[in-house]
């Protein structure tokens, strides 16, 4: 500290302190609309203490769902979303670190071409080309089903740039080494690249595992199968009960469990993910 | 780039981009040339047939009036979420960088949010202002405003803002802190020898010295209030009540998928593409900058 000023610290920790209960107070809301049974949830304003009815809730929506919304059992909905962020999270880092290693250590017509290609993706978010990338999904058959949900999503060009970039900084040094002892670019690839950029996998696997467990618009269009459902088009679907007031109860034991997963990765690998975060911004 | 290749392959390289180009080619660059396309047309009533009509689209949006307005909506929405998140992260993360002791816990009890679903902080602060049971809605009549998202325009944006911007809080926080850790203790020591104020130290060496990271986090921000918060729109006020918060990514979908209007909904991905496009191109030539500095 550049001079003691007591009293500038203490104002320090309030504030500090009145940000973390803004940022927690909604959810401690939610956690206690969970908790309580439905009846409970009409009065003005809600209790502010959990119930007793949290077993209930959270039994009844895990195995067999909001009859008011389909009825489909949230767990299955959580598999799903699983299946979906693990699918984009893999399939982004597997495709964009083959590419990155083509663009990097090859030379080869179109390079720079397929390198603007992949950039431009940058700048066409899903929710800009929504229909025609639903048409095309649509025509190659891929409606309702785990690869529609996740294979339109998996081209990146963050990924391919940090990979890039991290590539870029690896001493031409080790290719020699590596082919003077005769390996071949797969053998390099596997034995040395791949190794080198473990730490840049995880962090960027956090960041899109969190990208993907919240999709939303996609999972949308792309599937009507409720077999399908993802927590978040699950939660969709209890929002938008026609003509009553949402069952706040099971609603709000939906949003834990969907808020569950993505925070305790941030929470657990917070390190990994504060380099993901910077890393993909550069 | 390497100089010279370090691998002699001819197809090999091909094979290795080729997934990314085609997922590249197939789900991003074919739709986005379909939609300029599309936009050009119009279907007959059965969609049987269509005829070129130029620039047709483009000019009936421009002078419909819902289009107009989600225009608005959206310049309101996305300057409230980039001031207001800016502004709060600004601060804690200032406050932060002052306290010695506990920076760290603050740190990581401030992150999760960004892990929030966008549709599900939307779900969570719905249920705090929600007229009938909101805690938040409760106090806001006791101190005698008559608070109503459901039926009040000004409310539904205000609320649709402000859970935007507590979920983007975490995000603006961990940058300006690592912005204002990455300035020079020297610096402020100077300042404060000079007899400056800790607040006349913050306006006059602090806050310019951040500013590289204040324009990259105002890039960062619009172009998440404008394409990432469809889900929290949609879960929530689905753009009512009256299309007031309606935003411009919300009306390609609600046109495209609930009205089915081809044309309409390919000329405004177009006009959204040219925005995104814009962004972009700000926040690279900034990231440049940001090397040298």
């Amino acid at each position: 500290m550049v001079e003691n000023r007591p009293w500038l610290t203490v104002i320090a920790h309030v504030v500090l302190l009145l940000g973390l209960l803004i940022t927690a107070f909604p959810v401690w809301l939610t956690f206690v609309a969970s908790t309580h049974e439905g009846t409970a949830l009409t009065q003005f304003p809600m209790p502010l203490w959990p119930g007793s009815h949290f077993l209930d809730n959270y039994g009844t929506i895990l195995f067999s769902g909001a009859k008011a919304a389909g009825g489909q059992p949230v767990l299955l909905m959580l598999g799903n979303s699983l299946i979906v962020a693990l699918g984009i999270a893999v399939g982004k880092i597997a495709i964009s670190i083959i590419a990155a290693y083509a663009i990097v250590y090859f030379r080869f017509p179109l390079r720079q071409t397929f390198f603007w290609m992949i950039f431009m993706t940058l700048m066409l978010p899903v929710e800009v080309r929504i229909m025609p990338t639903f048409e095309i999904t649509a025509n190659l058959g891929l409606l309702n089903s785990y690869s529609g949900l996740i294979v339109p999503l998996i081209a990146s060009a963050t990924a391919t740039f940090l990979f890039r970039q991290f590539f870029l900084t690896i001493p031409v040094e080790l290719v020699e080494a590596a082919r003077l002892d005769g390996a071949g670019p797969i053998r390099f690839f596997r034995d040395v690249l791949l190794p080198l950029s473990r730490t840049n996998i995880a962090a960027l696997f956090v960041i899109l595992f969190i990208y993907g467990w919240n999709q939303y618009l996609w999972p949308l269009v792309v599937s009507t199968d409720p077999s399908l459902t993802t927590i978040m088009t699950g939660i969709n679907a209890l929002v938008r009960v026609p003509d009553s007031e949402p069952q706040w109860h099971l609603l709000m034991a939906m949003s834990m469990l969907a808020m569950l997963p993505p925070i305790l990765v941030v929470v657990v690998m917070q390190k990994l993910f504060v380099r993901g975060l910077v890393e993909t911004e550069k | 780039m390497h100089q010279s290749s370090p691998f002699n392959h001819r197809l090999l390289p091909y094979l290795l981009v080729l997934p990314q180009i085609a997922v590249t080619l197939a789900f991003f660059i074919w739709p986005a040339l379909n939609a300029v396309w599309l936009s050009t047309r119009q279907e007959d009533a059965f969609g049987l047939s269509s005829e070129f009509v130029g620039l047709e689209h483009y000019i009936a949006i421009f002078h419909d009036g819902t289009y107009t307005r989600a225009l608005v909506n959206t310049a309101v929405f996305s300057t409230g979420v980039t001031v207001v998140s800016l502004a709060l992260a600004l601060l804690l993360a200032v406050m932060a960088d002052r306290v010695v002791r506990g920076a760290m816990v603050y740190k990581t009890l401030l992150i999760w949010p960004y892990a929030v679903a966008p549709a599900v902080a939307g779900v969570i602060w719905w249920l705090a202002f929600n007229p009938s049971i909101g805690v938040v809605a409760y106090f806001i009549n006791i101190l005698g405003y008559d608070w109503n998202h459901l039926i009040k325009a000004r409310d539904a944006m205000m609320l649709v803002i402000f859970a935007a911007a507590w979920k983007q809080i975490s995000y603006n926080f961990l940058f300006f802190l690592a912005g204002l850790q990455a300035i020079p203790r020297s610096l402020i020591e100077a300042a404060a020898l000079d007899g400056a104020s800790p607040f006349r130290r913050f306006w006059t060496v602090i806050f310019p010295l951040l500013s590289p990271t204040t324009f990259f986090l105002l890039v960062v921000n619009i172009i998440y209030a404008f394409f990432d918060t469809f889900a929290l729109i949609h879960a929530t006020t689905a753009g009512g009540p009256a299309g007031s918060t309606e935003t411009l990514v919300l009306k390609v979908f609600m046109d495209g998928f609930v009205g089915l209007d081809l044309g309409g909904s390919s000329a405004q991905s177009v006009v959204l593409m040219v925005m995104v496009m814009a962004l972009t191109v700000v926040q690279f030539r900034f990231v440049e900058r940001k090397v040298q500095y």
